[in-house]
Parts: structure tokens; sequence; C-alpha cells
């Protein structure tokens, strides 16, 4: 396993579960800004 | 069985080169989805007119008989915890985690159909009982592995984890509604289906962690240098059968449970208390704002507060969760006649901090007081306070309004009266933390023998 490729894979990975929680928090953020409106 | 061999144990150590970094996104992928159980509550309305569909029919279930499907998940998350800590430990996380998917998923799945044949046991049974088991798998699973990971930073890598599961219902919430929108008929509420995709969804969500997620080799450690800090530090190991035994045991299982419960009384009131405390300018969209910014906080909180613990340790971290708490809970009913909604706002956050920080900070502690041996064990022993706080939580803080408002209490009055009862919980649990003591040493697991 070079460094290399492992470091694609690590962010490869981050990147599977970062983007639905992005957008989850997209969602209430864009829900709260009925609070201060 | 040949085909499930990669799931054993001795198949998910890792080569050498292997990055710790990947084991994080793994533990996300199961955390962030069985945290869609927080948004459970987004099928309710559905649920209730899942044969009138525009409105309630006679015959169709009632909020109150729906509201038990989340805790029956929630008591079974625990008791699967207490059962199969154990086992996890002897099977690895990738065997739990895929059967954490497996009962998640297929408890959705089974849960869709309850809905569908409008069969209010076959619901419980899917979601609540399948469901809760992969809930508790799923919970412990990933937590104990990272820590075996970082255990130069057990309380950010543990909040990681556990941050998934407060996040996991702001993916799981508009994914319901989503779903549901594309599902609906004019003789369909859609959420029979839109239960059964999420279910195939999630336990293929769930696969990635499986198939991802590593164990260290024996003897491995970070290649970074360790700091030699008390908050760093793991406990002499501690047999999981012993821990029902020790004092320090139960001090956390109360401190977990009273900041769950306090926590869990809050945050029921959010919404309508906002919207009494600010009749006018606080409408129920506005409301939904203000419990989607709870959420996010609760999640953050999380991360921050674990990851703080490493730095001032856990007793200090719990401290300042149950005498900040206590101060903020008894100020929030003043806060809100100051007629500030920034302020009332930015203090209930900051307070869902706390709560969520609660959850993601306890395993750090238990591996400081009990050790790394049977920490995955121990902590599914104390998902139990969960279990408890999730049914006396909201019966305690529901008896508690209905008794006022039969008093004539108003009813901005009775919220503030709830969370002064929830101070005094927080009190108790300051007093329950400052007790915690190292564990006696005759307690601790004999040192295995050295083979030749």
């Amino acid at each position: 396993m070079s460094p290399g490729g492992e470091r694609v894979r690590v962010a490869l990975s981050w990147l599977v579960v970062l983007v639905p929680a992005a957008w989850g928090v997209a969602q209430v953020v864009v829900k709260s800004a009925a609070l201060f409106r | 069985m040949p085909p499930l061999d990669f799931l054993d144990r001795s198949r998910s150590i890792a080569a050498p080169g292997f990055s710790r970094w990947r084991v994080p996104p793994a533990a996300l992928a199961i955390h962030l989805s069985i945290g869609q159980a927080y948004a459970f509550s987004v099928f309710n309305l559905p649920l209730s007119r899942q044969l009138g569909v525009t409105a309630s029919a006679t015959d169709d279930w009632r909020l109150s008989t729906i509201g038990w499907v989340f805790s029956i998940a929630i008591v079974f998350l625990g008791l699967s915890a207490f059962t199969f800590g154990r086992w996890l430990e002897a099977a690895g996380p990738r065997k739990a985690m895929f059967a954490s998917a497996l009962c998640f998923g297929g408890g959705l799945g089974v849960g869709a159909l309850g809905v569908a044949l409008h069969q209010f046991w076959l619901l419980a049974l899917g979601y609540g009982v399948i469901g809760g088991i992969g809930l508790g798998l799923g919970y412990i699973a990933p937590v104990s592995t990272l820590m075996k990971w970082f255990p130069d930073r057990p309380g950010m890598a543990t909040g990681m984890a556990i941050m998934g599961f407060g996040g996991g219902a702001m993916i799981g919430s508009p994914l319901a509604v989503l779903l549901m929108e594309q599902f609906a008929t004019p003789t369909s509420t859609g959420a029979a289906a839109a239960m059964a995709t999420m279910g195939a969804l999630y336990a293929l969500f769930m696969m990635f962690g499986v198939f991802t997620v590593r164990l260290p080799a024996p003897g491995w450690t970070p290649a970074v240098a360790v700091a030699r800090s008390a908050a760093h530090t793991a406990g002499p190991d501690v047999h999981v059968n012993r821990v029902l035994r020790i004092p320090q045991f139960w001090l956390l299982w109360a401190v977990l449970c009273l900041n769950v419960t306090a926590g869990i009384g809050v945050l029921g009131a959010a919404s309508p208390m906002i919207q009494e405390m600010f009749a006018g300018r606080i409408g129920p969209a506005a409301a939904g704002g203000f419990v989607g910014v709870l959420s996010l906080a609760n999640m953050v909180g999380r991360f921050l507060w674990s990851s703080l613990s490493d730095v001032i340790g856990r007793r200090r971290t719990y401290a300042i969760f149950f005498a900040l708490g206590a101060v903020l809970y008894a100020l929030v009913p003043t806060i809100g006649r100051t007629g500030s909604v920034a302020l009332f706002v930015g203090t209930y956050a900051l307070i869902m901090t706390m709560y969520g920080g609660g959850f993601a900070t306890i395993p750090a502690y238990l591996r400081d007081l009990f050790g790394v041996m049977h920490v995955g064990a121990i902590h599914g022993r104390l998902l139990t306070a969960w279990s408890t706080a999730g049914v006396l939580g909201p019966a305690l803080v529901n008896y508690l309004r209905e008794w006022q408002l039969a008093r004539g209490t108003s009813p901005a009055e009775a919220y503030a009266d709830t969370l002064y009862v929830m101070a005094v919980l927080l009190v108790v649990g300051f007093a329950c933390n400052i007790s915690v003591r190292a564990v006696d040493p005759r307690h601790h697991a004999a040192a295995p023998p050295v083979v030749a």
C-alpha cells in the first residue's frame, strides 16, 4: 500500500460519509433561516 | 460459512501502512444511519392517518400509540448493547456492524410491512425490536473500535462516531419527507414505501462501514507521540462481569441517565416553549427551524466536548455539563422573559451541546476507569441508562406538565417549572460525577500470562 494511494483511500472514505452529512446540515440551515427572518 | 469468512475478526486486522483515518468514516457510515432513529417522529403524522390518508380515520393509530415504537427501539438499543457487548469484543466489529446493518435495514423493512398491512405489532416488532437490536449493535461496535485506533485521543475519536448518531436525524428526517412525497398517492401516505426504501438504502450505506472497518494489529501503536497526561491514560483493565459490582459503574450510569433525562426534558419542550414564550413572533415554521438548530448543536457538541475532555479530563468535562447546565436550565425561563430570541436560542443551543457531549464523552470516561479490554461490552451495559432515561424522561416531563396544568398553572409557567426540576436532576448528576474515584485494585483483571 503506497502512502499516496492510502491518502486517496482516506479522502474517498471521508467523501462517502461527508456528502450525505453535508446535505443533511444544509437542510437544517435552510429550515432554521425562518427563525431569524 | 465460507462466503461470510470476510466478517471474521482475523480478516479485519489492518495491513501495515493502513491509515487509521479510514476508520472514522466507517464508524460514521454506521452512526449516521442508525441516528435516523432520532427522526422517527417524522413518520408520526403520516402513520396516524394511514387509513384515512388526508385525515385520521376511526381505526387509525393514535399518536400516543405510535410514540411507543421509538421507546421500544431505545429500550432494545440498551438491551442489545447489554447482551451482545461481550460477543462483539470476541466476534470483532465487522461481524457486529454487519448484523447491525441487517437488523436495522431489515427492521425498517418489517416495519414497512406492518404499516402496509396496518398491523401495529408488526411495526413495533420490526422497527422497535429488530431495528432496536440493530441500533445497539451499531452504536457500540464502532465506538469500541475507534478507541483501539486512537489511544492518544479517545474522546475525539468516539466523539466523531457519536456525532454521526446525533447528525443522523438531519439526513433521516428530510430523506423520509422526500421519499414520502415521491410515494404518496391519493390513497396512500407513502410512509410504508418510504420506510422500505430507507431500509434498503441504510443497509447499503452501512455495508460501506462493514467493508472498510479494520482493527489494529496486536501491539500496534500510533506513529505520533502519545502525550502522557492523565486524560490519555487508560485505567487498568476490569472484566465486564465485575463492573455491575463496582460503585464507579453505577455512578457513571447515574451520570448518563440524569444528563439524558434532563436533555430529553428540554428537547421535548423546545418547540412549544419557544412558540409560547415568543407568541406572535415565532410560528410553527420558525419553531421547526429552532429544533433544527438544536439538532445541529447536539451534533457539534458531541465532537467538541469529547475532544476537549482529552485535554481537561472526563471528570472536569462532566462537572462543567452539570454545573453550567443546571445554571442555564434555571435561567432559560428568565432569558425567555427578556424577549431576546437570539439569546434564548443561544442558551438552548449551548445546553444541547452539553446533552450531546454527555453521550460522546462517556466511552472515554469508561476507558479511563475500566481500561480497554472490555470497554465495548461495559459501554453496552451502561447504555441501559439511556434506555431508562428514554422512558423516564418523557414520562416525568409529561406527568409534571399535566399535574401543573391541572393545578391551574399557565402553559408557559409549567415549562419553567419543568426546567427547574431538570436543573435539580443536574445537581444530583454533579454530585455523582464528583464522587467518581479510581477503581479499587481488587477489581482489576489479572495480567495475562507471559507466553515464552
